[in-house]
Order: C-alpha cells, then sequence, then structure tokens
C-alpha cells in the first residue's frame, strides 16, 4: 500500500503549487472580514432603525459573521477547484497511476485541503469577530463572555466544512463547472430564498448551510431569526452529516467508475 | 513482465476489448498494433488499473496493479500528454508525482534533464507545445526508474527530432533489460522500434509474433519485370514453368523465384528486359488487410462467414444491383 505520509506531502505540494489556492483563500478571508467590518459598522450606526425585535435579539458575535454569506462562496470554489481539476485537466489518471489506492488518494487530498480550509477558516472568524467587535463599539461582546467563544471557533469550523463538503461534491460529479454551477447557486440563492418561504423553511433549515450557521449564533434566535429544533451543535452535527455523506458519495464515484 | 488474461472491456452494449491474453515480456519493444478505436487505449488503462475491467485479469510481474506498493518504480506510463496540471510548473507537477512514491526530488532534476526541460522547469505547463507535453509525460514515466515502460502514441506530435530521440530511447531502455510496451496505429513506426508485435482489432487478438515472423509471413516478395519483347517474355517463363502475374503496362510479377534466375533465364532466351527488379509488399498494407479482415468479419457476423468469403459477397451485391449485367435481368 501507498504511504499514508508521502502521500499527504505529494497533496500539500500539488495544493501549494497552484495559483487558484492562494486566491481563493484570500479570497475567503478579505470578504468574510470585510463584509463582517462593515455591516457592523452600519448596524452599529443605524441601531435605533432596527425593530424592537431584533433590537432584543442584537447578536453581535453573530453579526460579525455577516460576510460569511459571500466569504463561504470563495471556501466553495477553493473546495471544488482542489478535486475538480484532476479531472478537468486530465491529471486524475497520473494520480491514481501513481497512487492506485482510491481511499488513500481521496481522503488524503481531502485531509490535506480540508486542514488548510479549517485553519485559514479559524483566522478568518477571529480577525472578523474582534475587527467587528471594535467596529460596534458599545454595542460589541467579549470573547470571554458565555458562549462566544464557541460561536467563533464554530465560524471557523464552519467556513472550512462548507469547502470539505464541495470537495466531495466535485468528486461526485467529477467536474469543477457542474460542481460550481450548482454549489454557488445553492448556497448563495437557492438556500437562502426557500429559507424565508414559510412551508419550505421547514426543510431548508436542514441544509447543511443554514444547519451549521446556527453555531455562530450567542443569542437564541439571533437578530429574530426562526427558532431551530436544534442547538447550536446539533446544527453544526447536521452539517457534519452532510460532509460526510458527499465526502462517501465522492469515495464511491471514484472506486467505482473509470478515471 | 506484463500478464493479460481474458481482458474485457463492455461500454453498454459495445464490446471495446474482447478477450485478450498476451504477454509482455522483458528486455525487448513489443508494439501494440491497431487502427483508431481497436480498443489500445482502453487496454493500457485497464492494464494501469484506471479503467475497472468487465471481466479478467492483468498481472505485472505476477501482482495486481493495486497491490504494487509505489507503483511508479515498477512501471511508468505515458497515456496522454495532457494529464498534468497546466497551473502548475513542470517541476512540480513532476515533485508531487515523486512525493507519492517515496522517490527523491533530486530524480525530478534527472528526468527533467533527460528529456531535455530543464530550461523550462519552472514554467507552467500549460504553455508547453505538444511535443513539450510528449517529454513532460515521458518524463513522469521514468521518475521511479521503472523496469516496465509503457506508451501510448508516444510520437504524437512530435518533430523529426523528437520522433528520432523516443525511438532511440525506447531501444536503450529495452537494451537495459527492461519491459517496453508501445501503442501505435502505424505499421510503419513499429517496423523501426519493435522486436515483438501484438496486433489487435475490434479489441480482439489478431497477432502475438516476434517482428521478424510478421515480416515473414506478411509482405509477400515478389520479381518484377518488364520487356518490349513481352509476349515472348511470358511464353518462356511459362514454358519454364514459372507463374506469371499480368498487371498493368505491362509489368509481369512473379512469385517464388530470385532475380538471378530470372535474368539469368532472360538471357539464355536472349529477351531484352527494361526491368528487373526484387520487390516487396509494405507492412503497412500486410496490417491493413490484416485488421480490415477483422472489420469485414463484424460487418457480416450475422452470416456464415466461412460459407461465403466478404469480398466474394461484395462482387455478388454489385453485379445484382446493376441492370443489365446479369443474365436472368435481361429475359
Amino acid at each position: 500500500m501507498a504511504s499514508v505520509p508521502a502521500v499527504l506531502t505529494s497533496e500539500w505540494t500539488k495544493i501549494r503549487s497552484v495559483s487558484s489556492t492562494t486566491w481563493t483563500l484570500i479570497s475567503a478571508f478579505v470578504v468574510t472580514v470585510v463584509m463582517g467590518a462593515a455591516l457592523s459598522a452600519l448596524l452599529n450606526a443605524t441601531f435605533d432603525d432596527l425593530s424592537e425585535a431584533e433590537q432584543a435579539t442584537f447578536d453581535p458575535t453573530f453579526v460579525s459573521f455577516s460576510g460569511t454569506v459571500l466569504g463561504q462562496l470563495a471556501m466553495v470554489v477553493f473546495g471544488v477547484l482542489v478535486v475538480g481539476t484532476e479531472y478537468s485537466s486530465g491529471m486524475i489518471r497520473t494520480s491514481l497511476a501513481a497512487v492506485p489506492q482510491r481511499a488513500t488518494f481521496l481522503f488524503s487530498k481531502i485531509t490535506v485541503a480540508g486542514v488548510l480550509a479549517l485553519v485559514v477558516g479559524l483566522l478568518t472568524s477571529f480577525v472578523s469577530f474582534f475587527l467587528s467587535q471594535a467596529m460596534l463599539g458599545d454595542r460589541g461582546t467579549d470573547i470571554g463572555a458565555d458562549n462566544v467563544l464557541r460561536a467563533v471557533v464554530g465560524g471557523g469550523l464552519y467556513m472550512g466544512l462548507i469547502a470539505i463538503f464541495s470537495m466531495g461534491v466535485a468528486a461526485m460529479l467529477r467536474s469543477s463547472m457542474l460542481s460550481l454551477g450548482i454549489l454557488m447557486p445553492f448556497f448563495f440563492l437557492v438556500s437562502q430564498i426557500l429559507a424565508a418561504v414559510p412551508g419550505a423553511k421547514d426543510v431548508a433549515r436542514y441544509f447543511p448551510d443554514q444547519a451549521g450557521s446556527k453555531i455562530m449564533q450567542v443569542v437564541p434566535d439571533a437578530m429574530n431569526t426562526d427558532p431551530a429544533p436544534y442547538g447550536p451543535w446539533g446544527g453544526l452535527g447536521i452539517m457534519v452529516l452532510w460532509v460526510l455523506a458527499a465526502v462517501l458519495g465522492g469515495f464511491l464515484v471514484l472506486k467505482n467508475r473509470d478515471a | 513482465m506484463i500478464e493479460l488474461e481474458g481482458l474485457t472491456k463492455r461500454f453498454g452494449s459495445k464490446v471495446a476489448v474482447d478477450h485478450l491474453s498476451f504477454q509482455v515480456r522483458p528486455g525487448i519493444v513489443t508494439g501494440f498494433l491497431g487502427p483508431n478505436g481497436a480498443g489500445k487505449s482502453t487496454t493500457m488503462r485497464m492494464m494501469l488499473d484506471l479503467d475497472n475491467p468487465t471481466s479478467g485479469t492483468v498481472r505485472i510481474d505476477g501482482k495486481h496493479y493495486r497491490d504494487l506498493q509505489e507503483p511508479l518504480k515498477y512501471i511508468g506510463a505515458l497515456l496522454d500528454a495532457k494529464a498534468m496540471h497546466g497551473g502548475r510548473s513542470a517541476y512540480n507537477n513532476l515533485l508531487c508525482l515523486a512525493q507519492s512514491n517515496r522517490i527523491p526530488s533530486s530524480r525530478v532534476d534527472e528526468v527533467l534533464d533527460m528529456v531535455g526541460l530543464s530550461a523550462v522547469a519552472k514554467k507552467k505547463s500549460k504553455g508547453f507545445s505538444l511535443g513539450m507535453g510528449q517529454r513532460l509525460g515521458i518524463a513522469s514515466a521514468l521518475l521511479g526508474d521503472p523496469e516496465i515502460l509503457m506508451f501510448d502514441e508516444p510520437v504524437n506530435g512530435l518533430d523529426p527530432e523528437g520522433i528520432h530521440w523516443i525511438r532511440n530511447l525506447m531501444k536503450a531502455l529495452a537494451s537495459e533489460g527492461r519491459t517496453i510496451f508501445v501503442s501505435s496505429h502505424l505499421m510503419s513506426e513499429m517496423a523501426l522500434t519493435a522486436d515483438h508485435l501484438i496486433v489487435i482489432g475490434q479489441g480482439k487478438l489478431l497477432a502475438d509474433t516476434s517482428m521478424a515472423d510478421f515480416i515473414q509471413e506478411n509482405s509477400r516478395s515478389y520479381t518484377r519485370l518488364r520487356s518490349p519483347q513481352f509476349e515472348r517474355l511470358r511464353d518462356v517463363l511459362h514454358q519454364e514453368g514459372f507463374t506469371a502475374v499480368e498487371t498493368s503496362g505491362g509489368v509481369l510479377e512473379i512469385d517464388g523465384a530470385t532475380t538471378e534466375e530470372l535474368g539469368e533465364l532472360a538471357a539464355r532466351h536472349q529477351v531484352v528486359l527494361h526491368e528487373l527488379s526484387s520487390q516487396r509488399a509494405s507492412l503497412e498494407e500486410a496490417f491493413m488487410q490484416m485488421t480490415a479482415g477483422s472489420v469485414e468479419y463484424h460487418a457480416h457476423s450475422d452470416r456464415d462467414p466461412a460459407a461465403e468469403p466478404p469480398a466474394v459477397g461484395a462482387g455478388w451485391g454489385e453485379t445484382w444491383n446493376k441492370p443489365g449485367s446479369n443474365d436472368t435481368e435481361g429475359k
């Protein structure tokens, strides 16, 4: 069997030697941090215009992650490209000839890319949090307050998990274009819209992004959002199940189909 | 040593590779020949465990590909020149492959030097010409210094200098005792490089023979004669018991006689000759006849092929369709 550390090293070389890694991860960081800080500043300035319910459930931690909605799209691109370019470039045949054990190959790739996405995700969420709290001034919170650290760490986990989910989907679809064409509109539009439609939202709240983002809330039903039948960790658990399903699906496709 | 046993691949109802069994032996260049679409690439992909066979097995030194520890050290393959990430430099494309099989990075510089790409090692491979891409693919095949090397249409896209280079490289690698398996759809290319030949058509094995035997069996040699005393020459040949076939332009072709015999014969009978030459049907023709046969066989497979040879069948059909050419139609 192929040596796992050797394959991990190889996958790390693959990731660090393409420019798409740098620009997708930098985009994820910049977009999330800048948008989070800007919205925090805006909400701070217009706090009095918020509805009474929103003021009552004002969650300064959750507000600092407002940029995640857009920033996660860069994470989706990162995850899709890590797996998808193997197929679009034809590299997959060279890669599998070198590492014919499908499980070793795919899980090493996802481990390396996943860990990198989690590290960048955590960095993003901490910077986002502290910068946004600075913008919120007196209405801000403290990292030492109840559940705040959980939410900030959770925000980082969320970013990483979105990337890993995308890797699984790309492994299933074996195409960058197709994967992006499905995931981008799904996370940016479909999921957001369905979450606002009565009836549909009972289903939409079990989508990976809707369930997973619960971890970033400190105040229950923050910003007057609908109450969910699961807690912060329950929501993240649902997201993890989605991620496991996508990765398993991707593995089965790789194992059974011709390269 | 590569062994194939009953290797079969079906895509839906289409059989791409049909019960292939053969061995690829070390120390020689084995040519893998077949027209486009014969199943060469599919067979090679199955040999590398990239495609799953419908049935049958491939063994590399007695093992399944998937059970090889660090397979690049056993077998190196050039399948598709573009099977690299274009956004990565030539060096990094090779480095990640080397690392996965615990091959030292110094070997990457070595193989880049061997294929003549050292100068562009840090350049992104998407800017490479087809010929450079081919060289990069060959570099990746050589990376693990493997005993077995497999090249799918390696001369595609190479300039004459490149073609010359790859031919010599394959011969040099074989002379070191390695197993070389190379596919092509050009018989002329194979005749120059291969020692052994495996021919497939429609996924079926048509020939598994040494190059020398293939040439012996398949290239008809004959003597070509031209004379202003055509009639006399023909009579003389007939008297002496030679079978002369008359072709266009007053040329006679004689099988089974040496030029010496025929020249002396003509001199004895004082026949003037304008041409006396030894001829050989090209291997390309022999190969085309061999594979065309397999195509014909499939087209007529609903009939009994032994009862009616396809060529006769076609002629018969033409006559039938021509009005007036058949006696029964006149009545």
